[in-house]
């Protein structure tokens, strides 16, 4: 979706701020919502590409106004209450009133730390040859879907090399709709900084992007 | 640290003297920039919902806690800076390291786990890497571990692949006018760690010894290691 989070190119934001010393959280309540969020990602009541399409969907003055991990607050939030984990009237009074729906993977207990400490497997069996190899020149595809993608729209139309083939893995554009894995092949491609911002831009620049296959046509 | 197993496992009276206990605490907190009621209100809302997951049976508190201490001590810079002094000091595991980081790694067992897709972008005399996420926060938890701040807000996110040389002021970070300067843009499952250069001064240093000398933004791309005699 074309959404604010999608902010590579925007200007107006200011200074980076580097804070030094940065605690690992800043609040408590930011690590709760950390723990939330990988303990129900767990039990299966939604992928990593549905969690990010919850923040995304955060109305943008809502989320340019809210911290990193009330975002993550929200799009929990919002992303339990539709699949019907909980009820907004449970939110709201801060208890159960009905019973729990079954999770795919059951309870998150302790047992389950440390396998999620590991980051999941997103790598797949290929489905199809690679249509791209090595040093190819593809064109970023036009394309504006109203749902999660990984195509930022500052490399949208424009083209890039093939620097590298990561083989195939899960399509977050599907996962994030649960309508399927649909392994594509992934790529690195890189492209030139003045073909993306002009001719005032970078000329030592060279900015790439992680490209699944759907996002490409040759060039 | 989470709140004490009394303050989680609240009934239905329980839940109005949390709520004073939180109200009196927000007053004592420094706040960074968040709004003084935004926060009270969010700390709250957090509390209500941890309390309604509990209360359904998806999580064990305890479990959640134990997350919590992992990702405050088991993950953290300390992690890439061994993986950098050792490709600083063995050739043949930094040629392995920059072929396949994630396999690479997995050979060295200080780090007990490292997730795929893993890949270490070398910094040299002509090119400089930095690594962004521009849609979200996409990093390398368990090389670096949790992404600061900054990381993760929109002047990084949104500038660091249009004016990286302007983000890099903000470190102040300089490089020489034509160096070429390499930004990648965490968009999907790969994960990238910047090889920093070994800076000079250091010959006949051990691992451990260079390893004091890798940061946390050195591995981002947004630093250079410490300079031998340097302040830490």
């Amino acid at each position: 979706m074309n959404g604010v989070h999608d902010m590579g190119g925007m200007d107006g934001f200011g200074k980076v701020e580097p804070e030094p010393n940065e605690p690992v959280f800043h609040e408590e309540w930011e690590s709760r919502v950390l723990a939330m969020v990988r303990a129900m990602g767990a039990t299966g009541a939604f992928n990593i590409d549905t969690s990010r399409f919850y923040r995304e969907s955060i109305p943008p003055h809502v989320y340019l106004s809210s911290s990193y991990y009330k975002k993550w607050f929200l799009g929990l939030e919002e992303n339990l209450i539709e699949k019907g984990y909980l009820t907004r009237e449970e939110v709201a009074a801060g208890h159960a009133m009905q019973p729990g729906k079954a999770l795919k993977h059951g309870k998150f207990d302790l047992g389950q730390v440390e396998r999620i400490m590991v980051r999941g497997k997103f790598g797949r069996p290929a489905p199809a040859p690679a249509k791209f190899n090595i040093g190819d020149r593809v064109r970023a595809k036009n394309i504006h879907p109203t749902t999660h993608t990984r195509l930022p729209r500052y490399v949208r139309g424009h083209v890039g090399v093939v620097e590298l083939n990561h083989g195939c893995h899960v399509f977050p554009d599907t996962a994030a709709m649960e309508l399927g894995e649909n392994p594509q092949w992934l790529y690195t491609v890189v492209f030139e900084g003045r073909d993306l911002w002009g001719e005032d831009g970078d000329p030592t620049l060279k900015v790439s992007i992680d490209a699944f296959e759907p996002y490409l046509d040759p060039a | 640290m989470g709140p004490s197993p009394p303050q989680r496992a609240l009934d239905r009276t329980g839940s109005l003297r949390l709520i004073f206990r939180a109200m009196s605490q927000d007053h004592d907190h420094h706040h960074h920039d968040h709004d003084h009621s935004e926060l009270s209100e969010t700390e709250l809302r957090v509390r209500a919902l941890e309390t309604v997951l509990i209360e359904k049976g998806y999580v064990e508190p305890a479990a959640l806690d134990a997350i919590i201490q992992a990702y405050e001590t088991k993950i953290g810079p300390h992690n890439g800076a061994r993986v950098v002094a050792k490709a600083w000091t063995d050739p043949s595991f930094k040629k392995a390291l920059l072929e396949d980081g994630s396999k690479a790694i997995g050979t060295l067992g200080h780090v007990s786990r490292v997730g795929d897709h893993l890949v270490v972008v070398e910094n040299t005399p002509a090119r400089h890497n930095m690594v962004v996420c521009t849609l979200c926060s996409c990093y390398p938890w368990e090389m670096l571990g949790l992404p600061p701040v900054w990381y993760k807000a929109s002047p990084y996110r949104s500038r660091a692949v249009k004016d990286p040389r302007g983000v890099l002021a903000d470190f102040d970070v300089n490089l020489p006018k034509d160096m070429e300067i390499r930004v990648w843009d965490s968009t999907a499952e790969t994960r990238f760690l910047v090889l920093p250069m070994r800076p000079a001064g250091t010959e006949g240093w051990s691992e451990e010894q260079l390893a004091e000398l890798v940061t946390r933004d050195s591995m981002i791309g947004t630093g250079f290691p410490r300079t031998p005699g340097a302040p830490s």
